[in-house]
């Protein structure tokens, strides 16, 4: 589903060109379950990134479901997405002063959605949290936060689900729980996740794991085309 | 995302914001009002002035002095003492057949005292002759105006303004009573008999505090109106054209009789139509009205840039709320829209609650006394929107500029801030 050939990004700082990532292919299909690990300036974020369309790479090619769109336009990719990925970070991202309800609703009103209300309600049920539905950020304790970060990338029904460290800022035992949760909905439900992390512990939820060095993938444990090697 | 999702998520951010909010409207509320209101305050003065010489009469042409032989001092018999126009001029131009002359009639004004029994009131007297009434069309209350009789035999008697009446003999009828006039800081009294009383003019028609008397009957007892030539002194000539008459032509043939007359080559006189008076009037109040709303729109201007300020500093702050939208499918257009809604709902809000301050505010002073004289106020529907416009613009030029540096922000960048 999600094909990457040869991708490099560069980015010009002043004089010097960093290479976040210098020639990374890799092939994630439907239902996977990825943990991409690698030390902090590995080129793991950065990938993320380019995976989830907020970035654009500086070479090479993507394919989203046989569809080209490493020259999307950048309306095209907002949009895109918008409905294909959903989000999950370390710090929640989620808007102060916003209900859970609402902060779920939110990818709906740009994709246009109609029935909002019902369908970020079922994605909060999902998460385990129809009894939070009107609750304000500041009233979910950590957990409860990036469930509904969850819900909200959950709730536009994505390709992928994209997490960042998301239990970069949970207690070992609330973190042990969201990862229980995101297990369960690609095991029950076919989701496909790419988790980025740099906590063993984390990655070894993930039935396959991508190791990143330099910004090169340097080991993965179930290649099925030629990883590591280009072209 | 649609319009009405734009406007529903600007709204949130305004709520939620409610006292910053409300302090970015304030600017454009006062700027909008403060348009409204001062522009209806130009315009009220104007309609006053112009309504107040058109209260004069109808089809007026009036002859004064030139302004280099009367002083300063108008109103004062010192003053009167180097008016340049005689009563023989006003008879002169009435017996002549100039084409378009209906009526004419001589005055002098001078300042006094009128005392009544206890009473007493400072008033301007208007020494004429029996056409007067006719020339400036006014109307009885109660007895009769100066008739041509008074004038033959110079006698001693007072028509009242309305006002003028009501200070001296509240509630009461005054024809028959006695009025004395003091002139000259009270060095000469006179008695006079009252014989009618004035209708209250409309407007702020300056009849209502005047006491209207012969000049015949005052002549003798005021030396100061001689000319060494035995002819009477005069302030003011009022002609009344016919309806339909050309004033134009009225004027020249009157300035030209007078120029014989004076046997002068320049005119020591000043001849002006009502409509003469109404334009210079306009001039005036054009010009202050200009300079209201000029002062108006600064402030108007201020607000805006208040708006545009706060839209800055809220994009500042909330450069994770739009790397957020961006990461959950917000297009660049999409937050532009956002911001622009913002910037115009709190603008258009200022606007309306302007505008109702505006009118408001306006016919709350239409009326009022300002400097001892009454105000007019008259609210103009295109400052309205002249205003509704400027705040709509100003909301729009406010938030494209803060919703494009939105655009500029790298959503990984803007994620990243904390």
């Amino acid at each position: 589903m999600i094909r990457l050939r040869d991708i490099t990004r560069v980015y010009a700082t002043g004089e010097t060109a960093v290479h976040a990532l210098s020639g990374v292919s890799l092939d994630i299909g439907r239902g996977e379950f990825v943990a991409i690990r690698g030390q902090s300036g590995s080129g793991k974020s950065t990938l993320m990134n380019i995976i989830g369309l907020l970035d654009r790479p500086s070479s090479g090619e993507y394919a989203l479901g046989g569809r080209d769109v490493a020259r999307l336009s950048e309306d095209a990719r907002a949009r895109l997405r918008g409905g294909a990925f959903g989000f999950v970070f370390q710090s929640y991202n989620l808007l102060p002063r916003m209900t859970a309800l609402e902060q779920v609703e939110l990818p709906l009103i740009y994709q246009g959605t109609p029935d909002r209300r019902r369908r970020a309600a079922e994605a909060l049920v999902r998460v385990g949290l129809h009894d939070r539905i009107a609750h304000r950020p500041t009233e979910l304790s950590g957990g409860e936060q990036q469930r509904v970060a969850i819900a909200r990338s959950l709730v536009v029904d994505p390709l992928v689900l994209l997490a960042d460290e998301p239990t970069g800022a949970l207690d070992t035992a609330t973190g042990r729980d969201l990862m229980t949760l995101l297990t369960g909905l690609v095991e029950q439900q076919g989701l496909t996740v790419v988790l980025v992390t740099h906590e063993a512990e984390v990655a070894a939820y993930a039935r396959r794991a991508v190791r990143m060095r330099d910004g090169r993938v340097v080991k993965d444990s179930d290649a099925p085309v030629a990883a590591g090697s280009a072209r | 995302m649609s319009a009405l999702d734009a406007f529903r998520t600007a709204l949130r951010a305004i709520v939620a914001n409610r006292l910053r909010s409300a302090l970015t409207s304030l600017g454009l509320v006062i700027g909008v009002s403060s348009v409204i209101v001062l522009i209806a305050v130009g315009q009220g003065t104007q309609r006053g002035v112009t309504d107040r010489i058109r209260g004069l009469g109808t089809d007026l042409v009036f002859v004064e002095p030139s302004a280099e032989a009367t002083t300063s001092q108008t109103g004062s018999l010192a003053g009167l003492a180097q008016s340049t126009l005689v009563q023989s001029d006003a008879t002169a131009i009435a017996v002549n057949g100039i084409p378009g002359v209906a009526a004419v009639a001589a005055q002098v004004a001078v300042d006094a005292q009128a005392v009544a029994g206890p009473e007493n009131v400072g008033v301007g007297i208007v020494a004429t002759s029996s056409a007067y009434a006719e020339v400036r069309d006014l109307e009885i209350r109660s007895g009769s105006f100066l008739t041509a009789v008074h004038d033959e035999d110079r006698a001693l008697v007072a028509v009242l303004g309305a006002r003028v009446s009501e200070t001296l003999y509240p509630g009461l009828d005054p024809v028959g009573q006695e009025v004395r006039l003091s002139f000259v800081g009270g060095r000469i009294t006179l008695a006079f008999t009252v014989v009618g009383v004035l209708e209250e003019q409309g407007g702020a028609s300056e009849a209502n505090d005047q006491v209207f008397i012969p000049l015949s009957g005052v002549a003798n007892r005021l030396r100061v109106l001689f000319t060494p030539t035995g002819d009477l002194r005069v302030t003011q000539i009022d002609i009344q054209t016919e309806s339909g008459a050309d004033e134009e032509r009225v004027k020249e043939d009157v300035g030209n009789l007078l120029l014989f007359l004076h046997d002068t080559p320049e005119p020591d006189f000043v001849i002006q139509s009502q409509d003469d008076l109404i334009s210079a009037a306009t001039e005036v109040s054009n010009t202050l009205s200009i300079l209201l709303g000029s002062i108006a729109g600064i402030s108007l201007l201020v607000g805006g840039i208040g708006v545009m300020n706060i839209m800055l500093v809220s994009v500042t702050e909330r450069t994770r709320e739009i790397g957020i939208r961006r990461a959950v499918g917000a297009t660049a257009g999409d937050i532009v829209k956002q911001f622009v809604t913002e910037a115009l709902t709190l603008s258009l809000f200022g606007g309306v609650v302007g505008i109702a301050l505006g009118i408001g505010g306006s016919l709350a002073l239409d009326g009022r006394e300002l400097g001892g004289q009454a105000m007019t106020t008259l609210i103009q529907p295109q400052s309205i929107a002249a205003a509704f416009l400027v705040a709509a613009v100003v909301g729009f030029a406010s938030g494209s500029y803060p919703a494009y540096r939105a655009t500029t922000l790298d959503p990984i960048a803007a994620l990243r801030n904390e």
